[in-house]
């Protein structure tokens, strides 16, 4: 039952991933450097609690 | 005589408005109140008794603020008929639908935590042990999406509206001086002592408090499960915009009552002000405490349903509170499942409640510039949005707000890994 269980859900979520495999908002340069700052602040963030989480141990 | 008819049918077509109003308004107000969750009524309560009444105009900047992020998410419910987290996934593709997804379930459920902290500890003050409470939550939250129809779930969560409005009555009681509120709460300055870090740190929390990743999914998504139709948007706009200053007056309204009582004194809780509110007036304490459980039982409703609504739309399941349970199985399921583990957190002994409220400031900040970004970029996507889609003036106004939000939050969230940062 849980191997069915998990085995429906992979299959729902690869097919969730086909679904979405193409974004639907034109990839204008305005939009590609608003993702890429994203990216970077949160690629900042995760540095952050990871150096908090290294020096509270 | 002719007076007298045109007089009639003006009434006549004021009072079909506001009957129109009555059946098409909800998902903001609801929205909008619910931001005062306990979190938002600790923040506001610290504020007025750190700083008496010196922040109040500070608070009306917020109308505006709340108003304009939230009015997007009316819009591009109503015309894509898509919720946050499905319009991020058709959007911008799979990567950032599940990073949105997958965050906004974290974030929601140890939001979720602390509703259950706040509303155990209001009603630890009038001697109701938590796991009553949890329970008492449960099935009341049980009761409200029982009946499988969203305008039953809708009214429900207004009257727990009316009721956050406690506040009100609560500051009359503690007799403020109208002439101090409106010469010191209503113009624009700097608190004695100037700008401080300290000063930083309230504003960073209180403008930290008025945005929440939640309202901006759980707002869309009512929407689209209200059915509002893109002719409906002015009605939404309206309700939003209703829902921005009652959330702000409540906001007042505390400030009013700690700036008055509690003057000086440090707040870590707002369970903790009603206890010290109650010293010196029983009812304005009780009042406090009441609002309290409020706060958090709407936060609590409006978060549960905000990621069940989002996990639905993704996965395609029903997901509608106009299903019924057997119809929606794992709509419910979900709800159940984040509000009852939420609630049990609370109950285990010596669960770390600080370390998960500290916490929550953290997560959010991973979440909120995103679902804010991919909102601005929705909201300008011509060929989804047609003739709703941002002008000039509305992208400066609200690109404005999303960078001051994004820079304030991320401060607000470091200061809370740092806590030295503002000292």
């Amino acid at each position: 039952m849980l191997k069915e269980f998990f085995s429906h859900n992979f299959a729902k979520v690869r097919e969730i991933n086909l679904k979405y495999a193409k974004p639907n908002v034109e990839m204008s340069p305005w939009v590609k450097g608003s993702l890429l700052i994203l990216r970077f602040y949160l690629i900042f963030l995760v540095g952050l609690l990871l150096y908090k989480f290294i020096t509270l141990l | 005589m002719i007076n007298f008819s045109n007089l009639y049918y003006e009434f006549r077509r004021i009072w079909k408005a506001i009957r129109l109003f009555f059946i098409l308004s909800g998902p903001g107000i609801v929205v909008m109140v619910a931001d005062n969750d306990a979190g938002g009524i600790t923040t506001y309560a610290a504020t007025g008794a750190r700083y008496g009444y010196h922040l109040i105009w500070f608070l009306l900047i917020l109308i505006p603020v709340a108003y304009y992020v939230q009015e997007m998410t009316v819009r591009l419910g109503a015309v894509t008929k898509r919720g946050h987290g499905e319009a991020i996934f058709a959007g911008f593709g799979a990567f950032w639908g599940w990073f949105s997804l997958i965050d906004l379930l974290f974030v929601n459920w140890l939001t979720l935590v602390t509703e259950f902290i706040g509303m155990t500890s209001a009603l630890r003050i009038f001697g109701v042990p938590p796991w009553l409470t949890t329970i008492g939550v449960y099935f009341l939250m049980g009761i409200m999406v029982v009946k499988g129809r969203y305008w039953t779930w809708e009214k429900i969560a207004l009257l727990f509206c009316a009721i956050n409005l406690i506040y009100i009555p609560g500051a009359f009681l503690v007799h403020p001086s109208v002439h101090d509120i409106i010469h010191t709460g209503f113009t624009p300055h700097l608190p004695p002592g100037g700008f401080t870090n300290e000063l930083f740190f309230y504003i960073m929390a209180n403008i930290g408090t008025t945005i929440a990743p939640w309202m901006l999914f759980f707002q869309q998504s009512a929407v689209v499960d209200k059915g509002t139709k893109e002719k409906e948007i002015p009605w939404g706009k309206v309700d939003t915009f209703l829902g921005s200053i009652m959330t702000v007056v409540v906001a007042i309204f505390i400030v009013v009552v700690t700036g008055t009582i509690l003057s000086g004194v440090n707040i870590d809780d707002a369970a903790q002000a009603s206890l010290q509110l109650m010293k010196t007036n029983k009812y304005a304490g009780t009042f406090m405490a009441i609002g309290l459980f409020d706060a958090g039982f709407l936060g609590a409703v409006c978060i549960s349903l905000a990621s069940s609504w989002a996990f639905g739309e993704v996965f395609g399941w029903a997901h509608s509170l106009n299903n019924k349970i057997r119809e929606a199985p794992w709509f419910y399921a979900s709800y159940f499942v984040s509000l009852i583990t939420a609630g049990l957190v609370v109950l285990i002994p010596n669960a770390p409640l600080v370390l998960i409220t500290l916490f929550v400031q953290v997560v959010a900040v991973t979440l909120l510039p995103a679902a804010l970004v991919f909102l601005i970029l929705l909201l300008n996507n011509k060929k989804t949005m047609g003739e709703y889609t941002n002008s000039l003036w509305q992208n400066i106004i609200s690109t404005t707000i999303v960078i001051v939000i994004i820079i304030l939050s991320t401060l607000y969230g470091i200061s809370t890994l740092f806590p030295n940062m503002f000292k």
